[in-house]
């Protein structure tokens, strides 16, 4: 008798799913629709000058000139390559540091004044000392790109391992789970939710670190490009590396919330 | 019911456990000793706080005792083993894993490849009635099949003892009978040495075939009783005379 209850309301609970219309699909364009409408209408309406404020129109030319002389290509290739290193950098450094400290007390303990004292430092004021120390290249923009990113990553990790089910880690104790069992079949997933929160954190202050240091000595990137264009006073060429990096942001943004919708499945009712 | 020169399975001697921290102590357990013998049931029942738990966690090698030790057929228990299963107060399923993979997850520990732990695991969910469940996750089960999917997984990889610290506590009166039915019928089908934590008095004397009676904290073993109903039990053996007896007894040893 009881197991029927319990398949009726199994079942009632499927049927609750009813497939709706999702309004963020229309809304978000819209909104954007209507940024670029009154900016245009600010434009005519106090007559800026370009190297002000130019019209959309004119940003818009401005992007397909960067195209197709291939500059917007080069610049924004240079700038990802850094964010993809500075990411793959800082994410692994911040990963398994907040794995070991949120295991060890002791060692969190130790390293906690530092960790913290080293976010006094603005990263503003370190990367023109890390261009100095590793040069104009690549290798000091992934570094400032990784540094950046680094705490609100590590503080994610630590507190996403640390709130893992006492009652689970007592039962993985008692199948006699190695170390990596307990990581692999327990901890990652358990974290996982935590430490997405701070990968999308952590994907937007990438691209902030690679155009930091960008500013402080470079040769090519978006943010080399955005001193550039504001050395010629080529306004719109600003706009359009702005919008680029905007995009890179949105985009790492949106590759994240994909992974985490594929692999949270389980936290949110199937719809 | 065991020949009187068998070995126990699994032994306390006098073990005792104080939590220290900085600024207080407290004693939790003071010097329990008793033994288990193999598949005997045995509960574990008094006042609240008086380290019941305590001593469980100590017996399935969770946590280390004060002073004392805890042998495993003769051995001194120095961390857990796969040999000694657990089943929790609460029933602690991963909740991204579907009822059938929290049920395989002690298989896929012991390494057996996915699609035959899978199978084996079908086959416990069968066993307490969960079949039509086994890809529902956690959020979509009730707290009653909730603990029935605790409890496949408790038997999956067949431990030779189970420790139960008040698996169904939170449970309904009826729920929790008919997951005691079971438990029963699977230690009798099995036979399994089982330790179980309860406060029900009656719950005590219906499961097993010992119950020991534990003073308030710091909790010493102070009664042990044996109960000699004859097995397989029924209902009815609720309102017989030596039930009453020994519900009375066990009363009087609580207050
Ligand atoms: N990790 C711990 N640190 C400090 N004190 C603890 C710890 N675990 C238990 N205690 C204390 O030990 C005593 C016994 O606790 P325990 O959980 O074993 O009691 P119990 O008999 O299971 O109680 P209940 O029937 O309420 O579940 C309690 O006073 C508790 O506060
Ligand atoms: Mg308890």
């Amino acid at each position: 008798m009881q197991r029927l209850g319990e398949l009726v309301s199994a079942l009632q609970r499927k049927r609750g799913r009813v497939p709706r219309f999702n309004w963020e699909y229309v809304l978000i364009p819209a909104v954007l629709v209507a940024v670029i409408f009154f900016w245009d209408l600010l434009v005519r309406w106090r007559g800026y000058p370009a190297f002000l404020l130019p019209s959309p129109a004119r940003v818009a030319a401005r992007f397909l000139v960067a195209v197709r002389d291939g500059s917007l290509r080069l610049h924004t290739l240079v700038t990802l390559r850094e964010v993809f290193g500075g990411l793959a950098l800082g994410l692994s450094v911040a990963i398994l540091l907040g794995y070991a400290l949120a295991k060890s007390r002791t060692l969190e303990r130790i390293l906690a004044p530092y960790l913290v004292a080293s976010q006094a430092i603005p990263i503003v004021a370190l990367a023109p000392l890390l261009v100095i120390w590793f040069g104009t290249g690549a290798l000091s923009k992934i570094l400032v790109c990784a540094l950046t990113l680094f705490f609100p990553v590590l503080i994610n990790t630590i507190v996403g391992i640390r709130s893992v089910e006492a009652d689970l880690m007592d039962l993985m104790r008692s199948l006699q789970a190695t170390r990596w069992q307990t990581f692999r079949y327990l901890e990652l997933p358990a974290a996982l939710p935590v430490l997405f929160g701070g990968l999308k954190i952590g994907v937007a202050l990438s691209v902030i670190g690679a155009v930091v240091s960008e500013f402080v000595g470079a040769d090519r990137g978006l943010g080399f490009l955005v001193n550039l264009a504001r050395g010629l006073f080529d306004t719109p060429l600003m706009f359009v590396a702005l919008f680029t990096l905007m995009a890179i942001a949105l985009g790492l943004y949106f590759l994240v919330s994909l992974l985490e919708s594929l692999l949270l499945r389980w936290r949110w009712p199937e719809e | 019911m065991n020949e009187p020169n068998a070995t126990p399975i699994l032994v306390a001697d006098r073990v005792q456990m104080t939590f220290a921290s900085a600024d207080s102590r407290l004693e939790a357990l003071a010097e329990a000793t008793f033994s288990v013998m193999p598949n005997e049931f045995v509960c574990l029942i008094g006042p609240s706080g008086c380290g019941k738990s305590t001593l469980l966690r100590i017996l399935g090698g969770l946590v280390r005792p004060t002073s004392g030790r805890v042998l495993f057929e003769g051995r001194p228990l120095t961390h857990p083993l796969r040999r000694i299963g657990f089943l929790f107060q609460r029933a602690t399923l991963m909740p991204w894993r579907t009822a059938l993979r929290n049920v395989a997850l002690p298989l896929e520990i012991e390494g057996v490849p996915r699609a035959q732990a899978e199978a084996r695991a079908l086959e416990f969910l069968r066993l307490v009635g969960l079949e039509e469940f086994a890809q529902a996750l956690p959020r979509d089960l009730s707290g009653g099949m909730s603990h029935r999917v605790a409890l496949a997984r408790a038997l999956v990889y067949d431990p030779d003892v189970l420790l139960l610290d008040e698996p169904f506590a939170a449970l309904d009166a009826l729920t929790r009978e008919q997951l005691n039915w079971e438990l029963l019928r699977i230690w009798q089908a099995r036979r399994k040495t089982v330790v179980m934590v309860t406060h029900n008095i009656q719950e005590a004397i219906f499961l097993s075939d010992h119950v020991l009676v534990m003073s308030p904290r710091p909790g010493r073993i102070e009664h042990k009783v044996p109960i000699e109903i004859p097995r397989p039990r029924s209902l009815d053996d609720l309102y017989s005379p030596q039930f009453l007896e020994l519900t009375r007894t066990l009363r009087a040893y609580l207050r």
